[in-house]
């Protein structure tokens, strides 16, 4: 039975991990929370059921086409409903704007692929070490992400960028950075990283539009949890959730583990409202 | 402090009384009236309808206080309706309790709401706006998924009847008619609410906090008193959906419903109570014209949503807002009149002292204020000069409570005054301006100078929701006591009902001191209240900050304009690096060296 948590636990923790890097990628560039963290990662799975499955496309082609159009999906959400909302942050309106876009990506899914959860391919078919595949693509994957992420922010030119814009955005336009585009560059990275997030958690959250809503929520809770932007932290938490959720559903039933879940969320956020490993708010006189 | 000031015969420029409450309840009125006919004129199916969209206005109008006037995102209040739901089907069933009558378990579900209300609510007063909505979403999942599981009770995925009401409401049309009066009441109820100083308090929380804090607005109270009455009109909008519905399952509260209900208050404009209502029947209305759209009715809500956003952020009620469209008279002047103050300010008998003692206070490794004192005396105005970053503004804040010193003591009249207490500075005779104005754009100028009367209200919440004489003298006494502090800083009382965010940046620097008045202050600190003023109109200042002082009110200004500070100071106080570099009459402040050499320049 340990196993077994730990197993499924350390799977969908990694799946609410990369959402919570999904999170995090669209706020560093712009200061901003998207409600569609989860949709993106919902319609990962969904567009991969559909081009590998009902398409019958090879399965990386399908990742391939799957990665373009969710990061498509990423760009759209900057220039419809960041961009526009970016001048009055203070306001909060992106949290309408994204809320209104995710709304619209969750129905166009609902409507137009189906409210039923459908199958997804395996990706290479085979266990490792007697896991299951839908066991560990997600872990590997998430590791995957994770190193290229640090690689990409440490090493290259575009990394610093993007770090120095996330530090501190009128300083980074000052010296030159090009804001804008690094900002859609990031909408898009953060639309590949929520497009691998699905794909990879295909086999066990199977291609269901539920999952969008479903995502947003665990995914959001990681990055409460680790403190907005921190990658790190995210990774922790959501692993942490992963285990803690796993382990709820074996000792209560699925239905009481969501209760348990939303109130250590609750009760956490209201004792550290920066999370575990957040920053504290700015002074605001 | 705590009488409030008479009328007197200067104030004759008061406009001719605009009763703002009750002359937008007009079109209200008319919606309702229009809403009696529809039994009259249309089939079953359209009285269904109609039934409908009361019933959402029940729970839009109490939400109305926390989303549009309150500004709290509380995207997940599907929950409370379903706990309604719930509460008041179980209860007629008999499942968990003996069965009850339908009335007696529609006014049990209000009560379970108005408690669940605050436990929705409650995290709203830690965190931060996208992690508030979050956790009335998961409430909203939890609460469905608890209905799904507690079979025994809820009959879980199957479900169970809703409660039939008793004759003559368990027909149609009856049903209808109850529905529609509850909903008229909760119109009357939620605009005394949004008329009184409650809605101003809510609305300053929402765009002004800081400025709320400093006039005693206390925001924990407030939020909670709006949650229990949103809580408790969400419930109760739950137990009559039950009995439309007749049958209810889980299924029936989808998070599409929580949309419809926060867009119809986004669509009809933050801080109103016509235009939600509007948004209310257009959004229930709205797939039943677009019959071939209806599989899409969610998504169109949504790309509504997006548009208003987008494009029209003040939603209908700023569309239906004909009178923010004439122009304002151009050429005003600001054109203060001291003899006003004395209907403000009463005299003081016995003059007290604001004592600052070796106060520091760091932030990180900066050490902003360090050790710094001085004495503001009543009746005498304290100028507290020095270059940027010598610690002005954070002395100010220390003082207002808005940071708690590391070290040392404030005493007002020899007592002590609570490190970080920000709210009960009011209270205790401390008001103040600040560097940028904090005002509230989108309320009017009279609305933003009444904030600045709170804490003189004596009436309660309870009167505010019936509009009880006591809270119509409350407001009347607010009322004109915000028109004389108005001409007595010198805005044109024609000025009252105009849109804050319409004025010139210098009026609103005057504005802010006619609030600070409102609460008939000991000591006034101004944070460079000259800043953007032109030439003459800093004379006019100097002459209304002398006057106040004469009546006796201790008066901190800190300022970069030393003309002024020279010009009206009994006393100045020099700060360098957070500590004092001088401090003296304003002739051995001019003498003085090291200031010369630090910050006047020879």
């Amino acid at each position: 039975m340990l196993a077994s948590i730990l197993m499924s636990g350390l799977a969908v923790g990694a799946i609410y991990a990369l959402i919570g890097v999904t999170y995090n990628t669209m706020f560093m560039t712009s200061r901003v929370m998207s409600f569609t963290a989860g949709q993106l990662g919902m319609v990962g799975g969904v567009l991969g059921s559909l081009f590998a499955l009902r398409l019958g496309l090879p399965v990386p082609l399908a990742l391939l086409a799957t990665l373009l159009c969710v990061a498509l999906i990423g760009v759209v959400t900057e220039f419809v409903a960041v961009r526009p909302v970016l001048k009055s942050l203070d306001q909060h309106l992106y949290v309408l704007s994204t809320l209104a876009l995710a709304t619209m990506i969750q129905h166009t899914v609902a409507v137009t692929w189906s409210t039923e959860p459908r199958p997804f391919p395996a990706v290479f078919g085979f266990a490792i070490a007697g896991i299951d595949e839908k066991f560990w693509l997600p872990v590997v994957t998430c590791l995957v992400v994770i190193i290229g992420l640090e690689m990409l922010y440490r090493r290259t030119l575009a990394g610093h960028a993007f770090r120095a814009i996330a530090e501190d955005n009128f300083a980074a336009r000052a010296l030159g950075l090009p804001e804008r585009n690094l900002r859609i560059a990031s909408y898009a990275l953060a639309g590949g990283i929520g497009a691998l997030a699905g794909f990879s958690g295909g086999l066990l959250l199977l291609a269901f539009v539920a999952n969008g809503p479903l995502l947003n929520f665990y995914g959001f809770v990681p990055v409460a949890l680790g403190g907005l932007g921190n990658n790190r932290g995210a990774i922790v938490g959501g692993f942490a959730l992963g285990l803690f959720q796993q382990a709820m559903n074996f000792l209560v039933g699925g239905i009481f583990s969501s209760v348990a879940v939303f109130g250590l969320f609750i009760l956490v956020l209201l004792l550290a409202p920066q999370g575990l490993f957040g920053a504290p708010v700015a002074r605001r006189v | 402090m705590t009488e409030s000031a008479p009328s007197i015969a200067t104030t004759a420029v008061a406009p001719s009384r605009h009763n703002i409450g009750h002359a937008g309840a007009l079109p209200i009125i008319a919606i309702f009236l229009a809403a009696i006919v529809v039994p009259f004129i249309g089939n079953d199916y359209w009285v269904l309808i109609a039934t409908r969209a009361a019933i959402y206005w029940i729970l839009v109008s109490g939400l109305n206080l926390v989303v549009g006037f309150a500004g709290q995102l509380a995207i997940g209040y599907v929950s409370l309706l379903t706990l309604g739901a719930y509460t008041a089907s179980v209860l007629v069933a008999g499942n968990a309790t003996p069965p009850m009558h339908p009335f007696a378990a529609l006014l049990a579900a209000v009560a379970v709401g108005a408690v669940a209300g605050v436990i929705v609510g409650l995290p709203a007063l830690r965190l931060r706006t996208f992690y508030f909505a979050m956790t009335t979403l998961g409430f909203a999942t939890i609460v469905t998924q608890i209905a799904l599981a507690w079979q025994d009770v809820t009959g879980g995925g199957i479900g169970l009847p809703g409660p039939t009401l008793p004759a003559p409401f368990d027909t149609t049309d009856g049903l209808y008619g109850l529905c529609l009066g509850i909903a008229g009441t909760c119109s009357w109820l939620t605009m005394n609410v949004g008329h009184s100083r409650y809605g101003r308090s809510l609305v300053a929380i929402r765009d002004a906090d800081v400025a709320a804090e400093a006039v005693g607005i206390v925001k924990s109270r407030l939020l909670v008193l709006i949650f229990i009455l949103s809580g408790a009109t969400a419930a109760l909008a739950g137990g009559l959906f039950a009995s439309l519905q007749t049958y209810i399952t889980p299924d029936a509260f989808t998070f599409e419903l929580s949309v419809l209900f926060f867009i119809s208050i986004l669509i009809g404009g933050r801080g109103s109570i016509l235009g939600p209502l509007i948004g209310t029947i257009v959004l229930t209305l709205l797939p039943e014209f677009a019959a071939p759209l209806a599989a899409w009715s969610t998504f169109l809500y949504a790309a509504l949503l997006l548009a208003v956003v987008l494009a029209a952020p003040g939603g209908i009620a700023a569309l239906l807002d004909t009178k923010s469209r004439k122009p304002l008279q151009a050429g005003r002047s600001i054109d203060p009149r001291p003899e006003e103050l004395r209907t403000l300010l009463p005299a003081r008998p016995e003059p007290t002292q604001l004592v600052l003692k070796d106060l520091a206070l760091s932030f990180g490794g900066v050490r902003a204020v360090n050790g710094a004192g001085l004495t503001v005396t009543s009746g005498q105005i304290h100028g507290l000069i020095g270059p940027n970053g010598s610690g002005k503004t954070t002395t100010l804040n220390i003082i207002s409570g808005y940071y708690a010193q590391d070290a040392g003591t404030i005493t007002l009249a020899g007592q002590p005054l609570p490190p970080g207490e920000s709210t009960g500075r009011c209270r205790l005779g401390i008001a103040r301006t600040f560097q940028t104005p904090r005002i509230v754009g989108e309320a009017t100028v009279l609305d933003n100078v009444m904030m600045g009367a709170t804490i003189a209200a004596k009436s309660g919440f309870v009167a505010a929701l019936l509009s009880l004489p006591s809270s119509r003298r409350d407001e009347e006494a607010a009322r004109e006591r915000g028109l004389v502090a108005l001409s007595a800083v010198g805005l044109a009382t024609s000025l009252a009902g105009v849109r804050c965010d319409r004025l010139q940046h210098s009026e609103l620097r005057f504005l802010e001191i006619a609030r600070a008045l409102m609460s008939e202050p000991a000591f006034l600190l101004l944070d460079e209240p000259a800043a953007g003023l032109s030439a003459e109109e800093i004379d006019r200042l100097a002459g209304l900050v002398t006057a106040i002082s004469q009546r006796g009110v201790g008066v901190l200004l800190v300022e970069h304009h030393t003309d002024l500070i020279f010009d009206i100071c009994q006393y100045v106080t020099v700060l360098n690096l957070g500590e004092v570099l001088a401090a003296g009459t304003c002739q051995e402040i001019r003498a003085h060296k090291e200031v010369v050499s630090a910050y006047l320049g020879s």
